[in-house]
């Protein structure tokens, strides 16, 4: 019965009205009339530019792809193509140099040390293409990610606001094929492209499909993790799913500040970032 | 024949200068359109999500107020409904409406349903409205709720039965619930609820949503008008400002209560008699005994 209870479906042409006023507004009331986007040549981030280019006018919007030596010639090709379509400005700064000062006293099979590197490496050009272009950055995260933890802090999790960040991934291939990202984008596997061979499905061991439905019932619709199991979802994919999300909540949130006053950011000093715009 | 505006406004977050003069400006194109009032949403004169600024904009409904002295200098042209924080005289904030006509301020609604749960924190930092209340004015009887007041039944029943023949409510709910249908989940509710009420009511219920953003919370619009049939007669833009004006024929309660006489048919004693049952028997905290005999 649970099973019937999940609707990943979207109405695009809605999601797409509310994400581009949601990017007009919080640009411009930020003082900015333009934005920034890294683009990997993944759905993620073709979509967000896709969306900022229509919210901003493709003019006021760069596009930045940033590869590192090992990243496929493939995602270059798929963010040029998302470039070419959506009519916004690119530029190529590569991080290999930069990266490799770190990158040459870490072990090849640090997998994810040198991915964490790389992935805050390129936060770091964002940023200053931000300062240079004048631009906010927009982030590319969607709910999946930042649900399961995958993401790097400080990294791509980095961002000013994030369209995205209510849609599961299932959700953003659907608006994505809304606005036009081409097919070979949509239907490629996903990739953080940190590794040679690296898909998300297969880090992390599951597929899009099946962890948005269960993210969607624990998450959305407040099921427990047994409803979860009795809905038909292996007890072991369950367990894993809760425990990322519960583990990798630290990313979600602020530093806790210890409270020592009457009075505390986060605690008891309450203000909208929209405050007074 | 009423003619109602409905200003489908954003608002500036805890900028009260900047609200007023927008709301100035939608009371002149009010007046443009020859209305007789013109209806702004929830918190109109403040913005929504204010937190810690909420004791910062809160001001008396006074006439010696500097904003009030303006609202109430426009309101001789056409009447006004607009939402405010609303300090009391022993410091407290209220999320209020005042219902403004011929420079004076008729009614003061302060919302009595504060919805703390959820996205919302309202009860953190508004003290609760405690009274419902119909009132007159040069267009007839009417009532005036906030938001969550109409999420519950009984404060659009206590108002039908005091008298209101039109129904205003004000929103200002951030949009939820993106499904395959072409309005989110919450604009479909608040619609199907004011129009229940319309149909149930026999009276005419607007209710008036803002649209912009306050950080990723967006206000949906959306705003809407139902006749004494239940049946639609406007609808703003989804997520757009708008103004926008509808006709409202009084005649309609007429041919509505002949049609269906259904508040001749209330049974308000039979109403009361019950709820005292019901609250000495079986409602949580009841001192009563839980078994009452009839």
């Amino acid at each position: 019965m649970t099973q019937d209870e999940i609707k990943l479906e979207i109405n695009p042409s809605l999601a797409r009205k509310i994400l581009t006023g949601f990017i007009r507004s919080e640009t411009t009331r930020a003082g900015f009339d333009r934005a920034v986007v890294g683009l990997s040549g993944g759905v993620d981030s073709a979509l967000t530019c896709a969306l900022a280019a229509e919210a901003l006018g493709p003019e006021n919007v760069l596009a930045v792809r940033m590869p590192y030596a090992t990243s496929t010639s493939e995602s270059l090709d798929h963010a040029e193509l998302v470039i070419k379509l959506t009519g916004v400005q690119g530029v190529t700064l590569p991080i290999t140099d930069a990266a490799d000062v770190l990158l040459d006293d870490i072990p090849n099979d640090q997998q994810v040390r040198r991915g964490n590197i790389m992935a805050r490496m390129r936060m770091i050009v964002l940023f200053d293409q931000s300062a240079d272009f004048h631009g906010l950055v927009i982030g590319t995260g969607n709910k999946t990610e930042l649900l399961l933890g995958y993401t790097t802090q400080f990294g791509d999790a980095a961002s000013a606001i994030n369209p995205l960040g209510d849609l599961y991934k299932t959700q953003v291939w659907q608006l994505a094929a809304e606005m036009g990202v081409p097919e070979v984008i949509l239907e490629k596997p996903p990739s953080a492209d940190l590794w040679i061979g690296q898909t998300d499905e297969g880090e992390l061991g599951f597929a899009y499909e099946q962890v948005d439905r269960l993210l969607y019932l624990l998450v959305d619709r407040r099921h427990s993790p047994k409803d979860c199991v009795e809905a038909g979802f292996e007890l072991k994919f369950v367990e894993t799913v809760v425990s990322l999300v519960q583990r990798n909540h630290f990313k979600r949130v602020m530093p806790p500040i210890a409270k020592l006053s009457n009075r505390t950011i986060g605690y008891d000093f309450l203000y909208m970032r929209d405050w007074g715009t | 024949m009423i003619k109602l505006a409905v200003a489908q406004i954003d608002t500036v977050l805890g900028d009260l200068d900047a609200n007023l003069e927008k709301h100035l400006a939608k009371i002149d194109e009010a007046v443009q359109a020859k209305a007789d009032l013109v209806v702004f949403p929830e918190l109109s004169l403040t913005g929504y999500a204010l937190q810690d600024l909420t004791s910062a904009v809160a001001r008396p409904a006074s006439a010696e107020d500097p904003m009030f002295e303006a609202l109430l200098e426009a309101s001789q042209n056409v009447d006004v409904l607009a939402g405010f924080v609303e300090l009391d005289s022993r410091n407290r904030f209220f999320n209020s409406a005042a219902y403004l006509s011929k420079g004076e301020i008729l009614h003061v609604h302060q919302k009595i349903y504060l919805p703390t749960y959820g996205l919302f924190d309202e009860g953190r930092f508004f003290a609760l409205g405690d009274s419902i209340r119909a009132f007159d004015t040069p267009l007839g009887r009417l009532g005036v709720l906030i938001c969550e007041d109409f999420w519950h039944a009984s404060p659009p029943y206590l108002l039908w039965l005091d008298g209101a023949d039109i129904l205003l409510f004000m929103s200002a709910s951030p949009g939820r619930g993106l499904d395959t249908e072409g309005a989110l989940e919450s604009a479909r509710w608040v619609e199907h609820v004011a129009q229940a009420y319309a149909s149930l009511f026999t009276t005419f219920v607007t209710n008036v949503g803002r649209v912009g953003f306050e950080d990723g919370l967006g206000f949906w619009g959306g705003s809407v008008v139902f006749d004494p049939h239940g049946e639609l007669v406007a609808r703003g833009p989804y997520h757009e400002e708008s103004l926008f004006v509808s006709d409202l024929d009084l005649q309609q309660l007429h041919r509505a209560r002949t049609r269906l006489p259904l508040l001749r048919d209330e049974r308000t004693e039979l109403v009361q008699r019950e709820l005292t049952r019901i609250r000495h028997s079986r409602m949580p905290g009841s001192r009563g005994p839980r078994k009452h005999s009839e």
